[in-house]
């Protein structure tokens, strides 16, 4: 246990020294980026992870939020409107999701999910008068909370940080309350849930909510990042790339999200200036994931480091054993 | 007053009448027996009574109070519990957790997303005194998965049990126990206190008849017979449609 915290700590110390470690900004803004990804991951993980609900829409939650605020701002509303009408417009759009989709379970989900997003693409590249279709919204400035401005890669990473931590905590304590355990449970075995009295439609919702409003933050992050949104981040290939983060990394683990994150920006966006045909490549690590570690990254590495640690305590004393004795002890057994 | 009774219960699967004009009353405190031979509509019985079926027609009384329209999640709350005869567990958990579960789904505890569940002692310590009951005690933090098929089935009748109900249903107890697994299971049913009420399915005549006060013959969705042990066992009809005369 004090191992596991010191551990925390070394990583949050970490984190926090990465724009001083990484002076070029182009590195601190890939660092930003991952956190801001993480965020969504994290949020699409209760889901997809916790709650056994596999989605394809959850680009257009944290689209909604990311227009809503592009929109109040270019309307010329301050930044706290903005970032308070993003994340009503995210939750209300998850509820709308929620409402609709969980009616279903499975595949039926995934394709509910799926048609809801595209949906909201829709909207985002056809309603002109509102988003600005093609083209769509500037944002001019970013904001300065507490006075500490926003528009350097080092502050904004800063930011990004804070609230990347406090989504992480957000994610622990849920999945260890008796709500998070509620939500796996109806993912095991919903009908059991029903029988032993929990309100498996209701669990699922609240989770839907708050899994909303992770990709609601991450939607606001997105859009002060870029400065920009425009339609492109609510399709399809946005939802199934933060899919794609949460499955290769971990899927129902708090710290598979945050890795399958760094895993597809840094492909996304280090490796490409390396490799022009890098989506070959992020499809190529996926493929070996799925082989040989399906259960994600994380636990798959936490696996094979427990086998080989205990493969190598195993060895020593036998080691030790044989040595002296140094006569054929028989054919070792397969 | 009875413990549970149903009144003309009938439900159809298109063609197919599982549940045909089914009426019984089970006293508060009595061990009923429900047999029949495979496929004569016990188990959809149970799922017309738990509510996880809506009956067609007919309704069902917990306690004199007519439940058939209520959700199957309320029904746990008014002290119906039961166990599922192929078995439906939480195979990444920990038998104490499992357990935990069970309680917590009675508990308004369950919809608190910010505590930690871990740290909730009267839950730890009730779903530990559920699982002595069945004499698991010892193997409470043990993975589900790594249990055999004769401990998962103590504890689904150690998460029933755990819900304090007033009236248990158990559906099949007994399905692919070993003989030693069995007399542990008989055992530990006849330890149930009778101010719990007990309805029990089995399609093997002798392996619950000494549990029972009173038996139900069920046979293509209808009660053939009702009546004592006795009765039920010196009943011709039941000869009929065990051994086919």
């Amino acid at each position: 246990m004090t191992v596991r915290y010191a551990l925390l700590a070394a990583a949050i110390l970490a984190l926090i020294a990465v724009p001083y470690a990484i002076t070029e900004q182009y590195y601190v803004n890939i660092a930003s980026q991952i956190l801001l990804y993480a965020v969504f991951a994290l949020g699409l993980n209760i889901l997809v992870g916790y709650g056994g609900l596999v989605s394809l829409g959850h680009a257009g939650l944290s689209g909604a939020a990311s227009y809503a605020a592009a929109y109040l701002l270019a309307a010329g509303h301050g930044h706290v409107v903005a970032i308070a009408g993003a994340l009503a417009a995210g939750l209300l759009t998850t509820a709308g999701f929620a409402a609709l989709s969980l009616r279903a379970s499975g595949i039926s989900f995934i394709m509910i999910t799926l048609a809801l997003g595209e949906i909201i693409w829709g909207l985002a590249y056809r309603w002109i008068s509102i988003t600005n279709g093609d083209n769509g919204i500037s944002v001019a400035t970013r904001p300065a909370p507490f006075g500490l401005s926003l528009a350097s890669a080092d502050g904004f990473y800063d930011a990004t940080l804070i609230v990347f931590l406090i989504a992480v905590a957000a994610c622990a304590i849920f999945v260890h309350s008796p709500f998070g355990a509620a939500l796996a449970g109806t993912r095991d075995q919903p009908r059991r849930m029903n029988a032993l009295g929990f309100h498996v439609w209701m669990v699922r919702f609240w989770a839907f909510m708050f899994s909303g409003l992770l990709s609601a933050v991450a939607g606001i992050l997105f859009v002060y990042y870029n400065e920009f949104i425009s339609p492109q981040a609510l399709a399809l290939t946005a939802s199934a790339e933060g899919l794609l983060m949460v499955i290769s990394g971990g899927a129902g683990t708090l710290l598979g999200p945050v890795v399958g994150a760094a895993l597809v920006v840094i492909v996304k966006n280090v490796v490409s200036a390396y490799i022009a045909r890098w989506n070959f490549l992020l499809g190529a690590i996926f493929v070996l994931i799925v082989v040989f570690m399906p259960e994600g990254l994380v636990p798959g590495s936490v696996r094979l480091f427990r086998a080989a640690w205990r493969g190598a305590r195993r060895r020593k004393p036998a080691a030790a054993a044989a040595a002296p004795a140094s006569m054929p002890a028989g054919e070792p057994k397969p | 007053m009875s413990a549970l009774a149903v009144k003309n219960l009938s439900k159809s699967f298109g063609g197919l009448r599982v549940t045909a004009n089914v009426n019984f009353a089970v006293e508060p405190g009595e061990r009923r027996l429900i047999i029949g031979p495979n496929g004569a509509g016990k188990t959809t019985l149970f799922n017309l009574i738990t509510g996880e079926l809506t009956p067609d027609a007919g309704s069902v009384l917990l306690f004199d109070r007519d439940i058939t329209r209520l959700p199957s999640r309320n029904r746990p709350h008014l002290g119906m519990a039961r166990t599922y005869q192929i078995i439906t567990l939480f195979p990444r958990d920990t038998i104490l957790r499992n357990a935990m579960l069970a309680l917590l789904g009675l508990s308004p505890l369950r919809w608190n997303p910010f505590a930690a569940l871990h740290r909730q002692q009267h839950l730890r310590d009730a779903a530990r005194a559920a699982l002595a009951r069945v004499g698991l005690a010892e193997m409470a933090e043990r993975p589900l998965a790594e249990t055999s098929y004769g401990e998962k089935r103590r504890v689904e009748i150690a998460m029933a049990l755990a819900q304090q109900p007033r009236v248990l249903l158990l559906d099949e107890p007994f399905a692919g126990l070993s003989i030693d697994e069995r007399r542990d299971v008989r055992s530990l049913l006849s330890s149930i206190p009778r101010d719990v009420t007990v309805v029990m399915i089995e399609h093997d005549m002798d392996t619950a008849l000494d549990l029972a006060d009173r038996i139900t013959l069920l046979h293509f969705g209808e009660v053939v017979v009702e009546g004592t042990r006795a009765e039920v066992v010196a009943d011709p009809r039941t000869r009929e449609v065990y051994l086919g005369e």
